[in-house]
């Protein structure tokens, strides 16, 4: 199977990943800070509440979400994982991108030389659709695509 | 976005790279949420999320070297999030190694910065800032570049003031340049609710409780709730802000919500009413057992859920000084009735340093320090943020904290009941 989803870009840029799936709103620091306090070389997701993906790896995954939730140091949490060269390989959003998601992404973009793409406004049907470990290909002008 | 003459001379480096890049960022932040213009910081002080010398973050403080290094200075003072460290507060000798040694090594480093970019002042460590005593309260209509998810919450939906949820780091940028991009909270669009909350519960919920389910049902958006008059009245008194204070932290932690309207309540619901939801707003009941639901579905991470209670923490979000008072009061009793003169469980309450410090010359305070509780300073999410403490089994009446934390809820009475020795576990 192979479908193709066009969202809005809010960093540009390519890549090809294996795909990580929240369907619940993904807490940035619940999620980040075990990993990046403790040097966890898998990055795993240290967040109880998102039972989906709680314990997996991180690192170089296409993160597909609908959003980010909780503490507002979220989007310095994704800047200083993007600083250490841990984070995902993209973050794909079926929702509009939240404002601390938006600041880290831009943050790492504009301060680091660290590449993360992404996507926003993907659509339900986007998290509806790809399934963790689903191959997942972005493309500059916001063009994603799940391979089975 | 549409920028002033100034404002493009800025992005095009008339002020220096380093100030240039703080505008790309502020612009590209506006870009993603398709604001039109940059509108100026009007708040007196602004407030920064980030308190902690974590040495995870060392990122985060090469980057306010680099700010320091192209002076540019903030245009306001600020208040900061509460320290991760205080000596009063129980912790092994292991511990206090991995706290000051490993995790906070950075600590005194990003203090010396604060001082540098302009923290208001040493009593300026608090999640809850603006508390009367600290002194960094907005006015309605205020724009503020603020973080702090507890505290922007507060700010927008108790003060009418007007905040997005900004982030660590970009709120201090927002700071340096005294201006944000307009758009969601800071626009009245932005400022209506998509949903509609009928509580309709026999007794007084718990705010944490009520906060946190609500959180988890709106995520980010706009709540206006109904049904709490009976409860919190219709004038903002000191008891009606200090539920608020709980609720919206709750709300913001266990989902995303930056702004809640409470009918009859806070400032823009008592002057627009049902104006303020927007159509096709969505309907949430919540009753007793919804609340019993929103608890259960807590998990209880403890290695051994039995473990007797080595730990309570109270006051994440930092507590009023109506809470002490009250709280103290309610140990005084819990403790008479139980038979005992202190504490069954090493308990500690979290207030800002100016609150502490007035509450300590009172009775009350004396009564507490009698009874055997810890006043503190600290930020419990931050003293909690390691793996020692996941082996230790902490109680806590914070939504927040269980959140965040291996830390278990309990209502408050539940907690009262559990550290006077009512209630063995």
């Amino acid at each position: 199977m192979m479908k193709q989803f066009k969202g809005r870009v809010v960093v540009p840029g390519n890549c090809r990943a294996e795909a990580l799936v929240s369907h619940g709103g993904f807490n940035t620091l619940a999620s980040y800070q075990m990993a990046i306090m403790f040097g966890d070389k898998e990055v795993k997701c240290g967040d109880q509440s998102n039972t989906e993906i709680y314990k997996m790896p991180m690192l170089g995954k296409a993160l597909c979400l609908p959003m980010t939730i909780g503490s507002t140091t979220g989007g310095m949490v994704l800047y200083s994982v993007c600083a250490q060269k841990k984070q995902p390989a993209c973050m794909l959003f079926s929702k509009h991108i939240d404002s601390l998601a938006a600041s880290g992404a831009i943050l790492s973009d504009v301060w680091t030389d660290e590449k993360m793409p992404v996507i926003d406004c993907l659509g339900d049907e986007f998290l509806e659709t790809v399934k963790t470990g689903m191959t997942v290909t972005v493309e500059a002008d916001g063009t994603v695509t799940i391979e089975d | 976005m549409n920028l002033t003459q100034e404002q493009q001379a800025i992005l095009d480096g008339s002020k220096g790279e380093v100030m240039a890049r703080i505008m790309k960022t502020l612009v590209m932040y506006g870009d993603a949420f398709e604001a039109e213009r940059m509108v100026p910081v009007t708040g007196e002080y602004g407030h920064t999320v980030i308190s902690y010398g974590l040495k995870a973050l060392s990122a985060t403080f090469d980057l306010f070297d680099t700010i320091l290094e192209g002076d540019c200075a903030l245009g306001q003072k600020f208040t900061a999030d509460p320290r991760p460290l205080d000596k009063n507060v129980p912790s092994s000798l292991l511990e206090d190694i991995v706290f000051r040694k490993i995790m906070y090594s950075q600590q005194d480093r990003y203090e010396e910065q604060l001082k540098k970019l302009g923290i208001l002042s040493d009593d300026g460590f608090t999640c809850a800032a603006y508390l009367p005593e600290v002194g960094n309260t907005p006015g309605r209509g205020d724009v503020l570049s603020w973080a702090e998810s507890s505290a922007v919450v507060y700010a927008n939906s108790v003060l009418g003031a007007r905040c997005n949820r900004n982030s660590g780091i970009l709120e201090l940028m927002g700071s340096i340049a005294g201006m944000v991009p307009e758009f969601g909270l800071l626009t009245d669009e932005g400022r209506k609710a998509s949903w509609i909350v009928e509580v309709r519960c026999e007794k007084k919920p718990e705010a944490q409780l009520l906060g946190s389910a609500i959180g988890m049902k709106v995520m980010d958006a706009v709540p206006y709730v109904k049904g709490m008059e009976r409860w919190l009245g219709t004038e903002l008194t000191e008891e009606a802000c200090t539920y608020l204070k709980d609720f919206g932290a709750a709300t913001a932690s266990n989902g995303a919500v930056g702004l809640f309207h409470i009918e009859n309540l806070t400032p823009e619901a008592k002057d627009l009413g049902e104006s303020l939801i927007a159509e096709g707003a969505r309907v949430y009941v919540i009753d007793d057992a919804e609340l019993r639901r929103v608890r259960d579905s807590y998990p209880v991470i403890w290695k051994n859920p039995d473990a007797k209670p080595q730990l309570c923490f109270v006051g994440c979000p930092h507590m009023s000084m109506q809470q002490l008072r009250d709280w103290t009061d309610a140990v005084g009793e819990g403790l008479k009735k139980n038979g005992r003169d202190k504490v069954a469980v090493p308990t500690v309450f979290t207030a800002p340093t100016p609150v502490i410090r007035e509450f300590q010359q009172t009775m009350d305070g004396y009564r507490l320090k009698k009874y055997g509780v810890v006043l503190s300073y600290i930020c419990p999410l931050m003293y909690m943020n390691n793996p020692l403490c996941k082996k230790k089994a902490v109680i806590t009446s914070s939504n927040k904290l269980r959140t965040y934390t291996s830390a278990r809820y309990y209502t408050e009475p539940e907690i009262l009941d559990i550290i006077t020795g009512g209630r063995a576990l």
